[in-house]
């Protein structure tokens, strides 16, 4: 057998860092005991906990909620701002666009928030709305952010895609709207999910810019359970952990099998007009 | 494209073109850029007890428009040594981590690159799944490792290599341990995806004329990824700066983070001009690294 290079034996002790912490609490969630480090025997008590936690779930049914409408809202504007960006060529306006995409990727999640919170008071002194700070603000922020990341994800999808297709459609005398819901949209789904799913992930995650804006009516799950977790370990935060990661690994897992699936295919399909030609 | 489709492209487009751009760009002028503008003007106004907290800066009392602007949220920024200390702190902890990040995510992208095709996709879904679950979880996940009573102190009790435990949790090195490890998948990223579109064939052709693989890497690999390099450390170092969370979590009281700072005095001393102006000044800060991150990421982009 060869001798491993250097730069495998990393990619495998890096793979060991990043799920090893996330193993452990997975297997801590399981202990029977309430301190979390001593091992007390198999139990499944803190997942009935976790289930019967009334703020957890209305949390959680919260969460859900501004992280659908959130990911639903920033696909439509994200695709939009991708679309301008590469198929419109020039126009007033486009380095403003195009920094106001980037940006909100690495901005510090304080300086967003405090802005918006800010911004939002400033509105309902001028306009008289928002009157309360809540999930619509949250909604906003949210939508806000995440789609920079979604206009990056399909701008990069809508420059591999072969303006041919496109073309054809119109030189025959379908209508560009027409072209648009037809022929661009099917080719660049795979990108809107993905932005999609990223953007739901991302608004699901957010702690700091929901704690800004949000008002006293709604909390959502990452307020729960930083306002726990600052008090220390808990199992039941375990609990909940694991949730996440299963979920989080099953929706990774049917992803990577609908790419495998449609990659096989697609070289099925090469193979066989090969064979014809 | 035919002289038929853009022509007739641009005709449906020409009255439309306008609306179309409008929306994005209006939304994010609304909420990010304009946002930015009121941080400002509040920065420059003074403190007050009232709801919202601070006074405003445009009066209309007495039939005359009186303007105040008040530069002395700076100023007290400047004169405490706790401000100053905090961003220089933040500075430090970030490129600190950022550095360990891409001394990790280098070598792991790079296998990645080198990958055989069909382990390619299976390896980057594997790095990018932890940043999909949960921010908070994975850096709460420390803190049963690190603390007194954690994971590593009692197997080395039990072990019998040390008497006390080691203190491990609330220090810098705790902060920095939680940003790389949150943070590593942004690092592997735009690295790997850089190190794949790598010619292989400059490479064999330094190798075919001589070059030993530790110089090809210096001469060739590295200045040509240079791109995915700035990329991915301005993407862990600039939200680095301004983290909150994992000070807040694995930092102890002499962790001074700007963004801890801002919290603090945001939501617990409800000093809401003091809290802007140190907003200001953090984006001022970064305002060039985040520059550098717009231009690599737009010639990414443009590729």
């Amino acid at each position: 057998m060869r001798k491993p290079s250097f730069t495998t034996v990393m990619l495998i002790l890096g793979l060991v860092f990043l799920y090893l912490p996330m193993l452990i609490l997975v297997f801590y969630s399981f202990n029977a005991s309430r301190l979390v480090t001593v091992w007390a025997g198999f139990s499944g008590r803190w997942y009935i906990e976790l289930l019967r936690d009334q703020q957890i779930l209305d949390a959680v049914w919260t969460s859900l909620r501004i992280a659908f409408f959130s990911a639903s809202m920033a696909v439509c504007l994200g695709t939009l701002a991708a679309f301008v960006m590469v198929r419109f060529g020039r126009f007033r306006g486009k380095t403003a666009l195009a920094s106001m995409i980037t940006a909100p990727l690495v901005m510090p999640e304080v300086i967003t928030g405090l802005s918006l919170l800010l911004l939002f008071v400033h509105m309902a002194e001028l306009i008289g709305w928002p009157g309360d700070r809540g999930m619509v603000t949250i909604w906003i922020a949210h939508t806000t952010f995440c789609s920079a990341y979604v206009a990056v994800v399909v701008s990069s999808r809508l420059r591999e895609v072969d303006l041919s297709l496109e073309e054809a459609a119109m030189d025959l005398g379908a209508p560009p709207v027409k072209t648009f819901f037809q022929i661009t949209l099917p080719v660049i789904a795979p990108a809107l999910a993905a932005g999609w799913l990223l953007a739901f992930t991302l608004s699901l995650d957010d702690l700091v810019i929901a704690s800004f804006v949000s008002g006293p009516g709604a909390t959502t799950l990452p307020m729960v359970v930083f306002s726990s977790v600052r008090l220390g370990v808990s199992p039941k935060i375990n609990a909940l952990a694991t949730l996440i990661i299963l979920a989080v690994s099953l929706a990774t897992f049917l992803a990577w099998y609908l790419m495998r699936r449609s990659e096989a295919k697609r070289r099925q399909a090469m193979q066989l007009a090969m064979q014809e030609a | 494209m035919s002289a038929l489709t853009s022509q007739r492209l641009r005709r449906w487009l020409k009255p439309r073109r306008g609306w179309v751009i409008a929306v994005p760009l209006l939304w994010l002028t609304l909420f990010f850029l304009l946002p930015f503008g009121i941080v400002l003007k509040i920065s420059l106004s003074e403190a007050a007890i009232a709801i919202p907290p601070y006074s405003a800066m445009v009066d209309f009392g007495a039939e005359t428009l009186s303007l105040v602007v008040t530069f002395g949220n700076y100023l007290f920024l400047m004169s405490d040594s706790l401000y100053v200390s905090a961003y220089w702190g933040s500075l430090k902890i970030a490129f600190v981590s950022t550095l360990a990040c891409l001394l990790i995510g280098y070598p792991m992208a790079y296998a990645m690159a080198r990958a055989p095709a069909h382990w390619q996709l299976v390896l980057l879904l594997l790095v990018m799944l932890p940043s999909w679950t949960s921010f908070l979880i994975r850096v709460y996940a420390w803190m049963g490792i690190l603390s007194n009573n954690g994971l590593i102190n009692n197997t080395l009790l039990w072990l019998g290599l040390i008497d006390s435990p080691i203190r491990m949790m609330n220090t810098n090195f705790a902060v920095i341990l939680g940003i790389v490890y949150a943070y590593l998948p942004f690092m592997v990223l735009p690295l790997y995806a850089n190190l794949t579109r790598l010619d292989g064939s400059l490479l064999e052709a330094a190798s075919d004329l001589g070059s030993r693989s530790i110089n090809t890497f210096l001469r060739v690999t590295l200045p040509l990824s240079k791109g995915g390099i700035i990329a991915g450390s301005m993407l862990v170092f600039i939200p680095a700066v301004g983290e909150y969370v994992i000070p807040e979590l694995l930092g102890g009281p002499d962790t001074l983070m700007i963004g801890k700072v801002l919290w603090e005095e945001f939501f617990n001393n409800r000093d809401w001009p003091v809290a802007s102006s140190l907003a200001m000044v953090m984006l001022a800060l970064l305002l060039i690294p985040i520059a550098l991150f717009h231009r690599y990421q737009s010639r990414e982009l443009k590729e």
